[in-house]
């Protein structure tokens, strides 16, 4: 889903503005962050409301609860923006839109809620990259 | 004394139960249980209750093929040497051996992983450990260069997975006879620019982490490894012994064995001789130590490592002289790179069984198919390193905690993960088997 919001910024993207595909990686997750002003990172998740729910995180902010146990593709995205907060390479802005996801299961797609809610996931991505 | 945490009647003052309900800094879900009885240390059971993930029934009547592909997908840490030990295990069976420049690329994919995993567990899950911090997120607030030296570390060996794998989590260019893309000279160049200071940092990480305080242990391990006569250990050579034996891949089974224990849901293995053994870096610098880089042999050396390491809490340094290693072998494979002929070689495949062990950063990893006429697999058996090496690692808790005893449960607690995580587990492989059986009901 993050991807999909990813490559439709992509197609179009605002002036100054890079799009980053990352595939979850702590070192990369970290190294992506840091060098930038404003970062909105897309992901999906689980808070139990409807697929295709928006939740808005201001992690410059507040910081965000990480697991204790990784798993295998190793820490999170949790992880790798408290790791830059520590370093101090966490940009001065920087939001997580989290998206509720309907199903995460290997090769299933994107469930019926979060497709269409993908224009609105959009909109709200580009917002945030321009907000003053 | 109670039990800490948990539910039942008190066993009493002369029993204690210690018990870690979800590991931390471990790959996986894993727990342990401690018991203590009239002050003696009677039992350590080391708890995998990840749900096992049934990839050995999930590859019988795919195609031989595939099994790179769905193997790679058992572990996100080490999908390179499912990999390897998967083409390897098939090509044995059609009698290939792929030329030596595939095998160099072949080697210089797995020196990315090894990078990538050890720089991880190093400076993420280990060093603190050492010094006193929760975790790696605490130890960057104030070793924020250390952990920075990391990630790069990690980011070189990502780099060779994406470079060679086409991306760096389960990597998709690995194929049965060698890759589908071969990597351009340039993309080579581009690696070895970037592995040059990496190497810089892995012999920095050596001397840093060859410093810690650790406590004086000597294990009687029987290590366990492959013993090339060329190289340090990836990809190919008999598996050896610290008792003297060496053979094939092919007689895995005759020497070692599998067996359900009731508190794990991943098996564990033995010796046929019922012994416990050990894989790993350990094992690995112990069997094979003068066929490292010389870089890294000098820096194990520097380190006090010695002829071998049988101090759990000193895998640390091994471990990063393995990323030095790596680092090394890495930009000497670019340097002595020649192109192969072709992405790959035709591997005809045929009815048979075959096996093959390559060294996942944990340790031996050791791969058996058995194919029909047309490339079926028909069954297959897969033993990863963390579970063979879970019998040691409850040994280790058995010896060690005895002299912990009087601490709180806490403190004991933190102690016991502390020993399990000098082996850095990786519980996702450790699950990957179950048998299964399909029970078709009527109505």
């Amino acid at each position: 889903m993050g991807r999909v919001i990813a490559r439709r910024i992509a197609a179009s993207p605002p002036g100054g503005v890079a799009v980053v595909e990352c595939a979850g990686d702590l070192a990369e997750l970290v190294a992506a962050l840091g060098g930038a002003a404003r970062v909105v990172l897309v992901d999906a998740a689980d808070f139990g409301a409807a697929p295709g729910s928006l939740r808005r995180l201001d992690v410059a902010r507040d910081a965000l609860p990480v697991a204790p146990a990784w798993s295998s593709h190793g820490p999170g995205l949790a992880a790798a923006v408290e790791l830059a907060r520590r370093l101090g390479s966490l940009p001065p802005r920087c939001v997580v839109l989290a998206v509720q996801a309907g199903t995460v299961a290997p090769g299933a797609g994107l469930s019926p809620g979060v497709a269409a809610a993908l224009a609105g996931i959009e909109a709200r991505a580009r917002a945030e990259l321009l907000a003053g | 004394m109670t039990t800490d945490g948990g539910t039942g009647p008190d066993p009493g003052p002369r029993t204690r139960t210690v018990r870690v309900d979800l590991m931390a800094r471990v790959e996986g879900e894993g727990a342990l249980r401690l018991r203590v009885r009239d002050g003696r240390v009677a039992s350590a059971e080391l708890r995998i209750f990840e749900a096992p993930r049934y990839f050995e029934a999930l590859l019988r009547g795919r195609a031989a093929t595939e099994a790179p592909d769905i193997t790679a997908r058992i572990c996100g840490i080490c999908p390179v040497a499912y990999q390897m030990s998967a083409v390897h295990a098939i090509e044995a069976l059609a009698g290939v051996t792929v030329p030596a420049p595939l095998a160099a690329l072949r080697r210089l994919l797995y020196c990315g992983e090894w990078l990538a995993s050890h720089a991880l567990h190093v400076v993420m899950l280990h060093a603190p450990d050492f010094l006193g911090y929760a975790g790696g997120i605490e130890l960057a607030q104030d070793h924020p260069e250390r952990v920075r030296a990391g990630l790069a570390l990690r980011q070189a060996g990502n780099a060779i997975l994406r470079t060679l794998g086409g991306r760096e989590i389960h990597p998709v260019n690995v194929r049965v006879g060698g890759f589908y893309r071969l990597p351009t000279r340039g993309e080579l160049a581009t690696l070895r620019e970037e592995l040059l200071p990496a190497r810089d940092l892995a012999l920095d990480l050596v001397r840093w982490v060859a410093g810690f305080a650790a406590p004086d242990v000597t294990r009687d391990y029987r290590f366990v490894a492959l013993v090339p006569d060329d190289e340090y250990p990836m990809n190919h050579g008999p598996i050896g012994t610290s008792t003297g034996l060496r053979f094939p891949a092919a007689d895995f089974a005759a020497h070692f064995g599998e067996l359900q224990v009731p508190w794990s849901n991943a098996l564990q293995a033995r010796a046929r001789d019922g012994a416990a053994y050990l894989t790993g870096p350990l094992a690995r610098y112990a069997l094979n130590r003068d066929r490292l880089q010389p870089v890294a042999l000098a820096a194990a050396a520097a380190a006090g490592l010695g002829a071998e390491c049988r101090n759990p809490w000193r895998s640390i340094v091994v471990r990063a002289v393995e990323i030095l290693h790596a680092c090394d072998a890495a930009i000497a494979l670019i340097e002595a790179y020649v192109e192969p002929d072709a992405p790959a070689v035709p591997v005809p495949l045929r009815a048979g069984t075959g096996h093959a062990a390559t060294e996942a950063p944990r340790g031996l990893l050791y791969h058996r198919y058995t194919l029909a006429a047309d490339g079926t697999i028909t069954a297959c058996s897969i033993v990863a390193p963390t579970s063979q090496n879970q019998a040691s690692i409850e040994d280790d808790l058995r010896v060690l905690a005895g002299d912990w005893l009087q601490l709180p449960d806490a403190a004991l607690r933190e102690r016991c993960e502390a020993v399990v995580r000098n082996h850095d587990p990786c519980i996702s492989c450790a699950t990957h088997f179950l048998d299964l059986t399909v029970e078709h009901v009527a109505g």
